[in-house]
């Protein structure tokens, strides 16, 4: 992918909606175009964060090995990110493995570069952070959500 | 007076008494959720249904219960119900042998609004159980598919073991004029689908506000999320329809057992469009 291309593709990327043009160029010039093929493991639980993703296609899921068995608890595709954790100091570890589940295309960006320029540029990093806070806000809802097991049989009144 | 009255108290004693219906088949979809076939079990054919409408399903000598009617409308030799066991009655209903006989008063409540629907996208958003009522629904729209504008379907269970429909999921998602999502809280690592709440499907899907009508059922919690979900995406209340649930006696806008806020769920709904009961939904003393 060209730059030229990168950065189109940043600028369609739902993760990157209202950032400024400066900030995708910044995005774009850290940017690295990678594929993993299907069942791959993107990251293990218990890895140092490194690589944050913007996804452009294919899915991938987020799964808990425990003895016996390996939950998967939620899917991203398109239009997401993954490895938000690795924005974070690099003391943070991954607490899910992430394997693709078909042929998946993202951009990747290195996570120390990325926390780099958020400290040289506080415009830029309150944009990704803000981004980063929406996603983890969603997520945090979307997890509320299970733990309600709105499915049971039990919501209205007997 | 007391003639109209004595006729009055025929009429729902009438009402009142069930016609006969045999089971004919009994398929298992989950550990606790089954479906079962009813026909006439007496020349009296059983009468035929609107989807979303329900029928009052009597477990003789143990008592009397709402279920939907989940199979196809076109369908008149028989009446298909979907019951996931929660408690005495559902227990016995789903404990059924083919041969057995049941009573089936009924259709009850209204449904689904189909006509209004025409020429529009139609979204269905079920959660567990409550594909059950939409699925009569998705059977019409898929007969008359060129009355309709796109077909969306997302159907959200606790875990791929608790989808029910599972192979005609599969079939309608391989139809080409049709989006249909399932999606699941959590899976192992044999569920290739998504795994997240059913709202997280919405991101998947593109959503025509003012040319999309929206049929939901579920858990009354997740209608609400749905509900939130829909209006931030610019759907408007009145497009979008959700049935309820509550305990039910006579079926017919008769006891007084079901009402909700001023409306008789059995024979007001239990479908509604949404506009019309915002004001008591997800009020649960109500
Ligand atoms: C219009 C309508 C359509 C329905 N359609 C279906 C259907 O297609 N399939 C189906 O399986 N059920 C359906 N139901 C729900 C069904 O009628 C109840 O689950 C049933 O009456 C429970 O009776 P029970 O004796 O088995 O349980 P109970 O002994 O009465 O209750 C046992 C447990 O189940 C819970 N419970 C009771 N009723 C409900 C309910 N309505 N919803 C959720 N939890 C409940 C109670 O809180 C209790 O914890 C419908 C209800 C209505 C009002
Ligand atoms: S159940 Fe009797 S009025 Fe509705």
């Amino acid at each position: 992918m060209t730059i030229e291309n990168v950065t189109d593709t940043l600028r369609e990327h739902p993760f990157l909606q209202g950032f400024r043009p400066d900030h995708i160029d910044k995005l774009a010039a850290m940017a690295s175009e990678v594929r993993f093929g299907k069942n791959e493991l993107i990251f293990h639980e218990g890895d140092e964060s490194s690589f944050f993703y913007l996804l452009l296609s294919g899915s991938v899921a987020l799964e808990v090995p425990t003895p016996g068995r390996t939950v998967r608890v939620a899917t991203l595709g398109h239009g997401e990110e993954l490895g938000w954790s690795s924005i974070l100091p690099s003391t943070h570890v991954k607490q899910f493995q992430a394997r693709s589940l078909e042929e998946v295309r993202a951009l990747g960006f290195d996570g120390e570069r990325l926390r780099h320029a958020c400290e040289e540029d506080y415009s830029f990093g309150y944009a990704l952070l803000r981004a980063v806070l929406q996603v983890v806000a969603s997520r945090l809802q979307a997890t509320r959500i299970q733990l309600l097991d709105i499915y049971s049989p039990v919501s209205s009144k007997a | 007076m007391a003639v109209i009255e004595a006729e009055q108290e025929r009429g729902l004693a009438n009402a009142m008494v069930p016609a006969l219906g045999r089971v004919a088949q009994v398929k298992k979809e989950t550990s606790d959720t089954f479906t079962l076939a009813v026909e006439p079990a007496s020349a009296e054919p059983l009468a035929g249904f609107q989807p979303g409408q329900f029928s009052m399903l009597y477990v003789f000598g143990a008592g009397e219960l709402p279920i939907s009617i989940s199979g196809d409308p076109q369908e008149r030799s028989r009446l298909v119900y979907t019951v996931r066991s929660v408690g005495k009655l559902t227990q016995l209903l789903v404990s059924r042998k083919p041969g057995d006989v049941i009573g089936v008063r009924g259709p009850y409540g209204t449904h689904w609004p189909l006509k209004a629907a025409r020429g529009k996208d139609v979204l269905i958003v079920a959660g567990g159980i409550g594909l059950a009522p939409l699925r009569p629904a998705i059977y019409h729209i898929l007969r008359h598919r060129a009355d309709y504008g796109r077909l969306i379907v997302l159907y959200g269970a606790r875990s791929p073991r608790d989808l029910i429909y599972r192979r005609q999921i599969e079939e309608w998602a391989r139809l080409p004029d049709a989006q249909v999502l399932a999606t699941v809280d959590y899976g192992g690592v044999a569920w290739h689908g998504h795994v997240g709440v059913v709202t997280g499907l919405f991101r998947y899907v593109r959503l025509q506000p003012f040319h999309t009508v929206a049929l939901i059922c579920g858990p009354e919690i997740m209608m609400r999320y749905v509900i939130w979900e829909l209006e931030t995406r610019g759907l408007q209340p009145g497009d979008l329809h959700i049935s309820l649930e509550r305990n039910m006696k006579c079926g017919i806008g008769f006891c007084g057992h079901c009402q909700y806020g001023p409306n008789f769920l059995c024979k007001d709904g239990p479908i509604f469009p949404y506009h019309e009961i915002r004001s008591w939904f997800g009020k649960y003393e109500l």
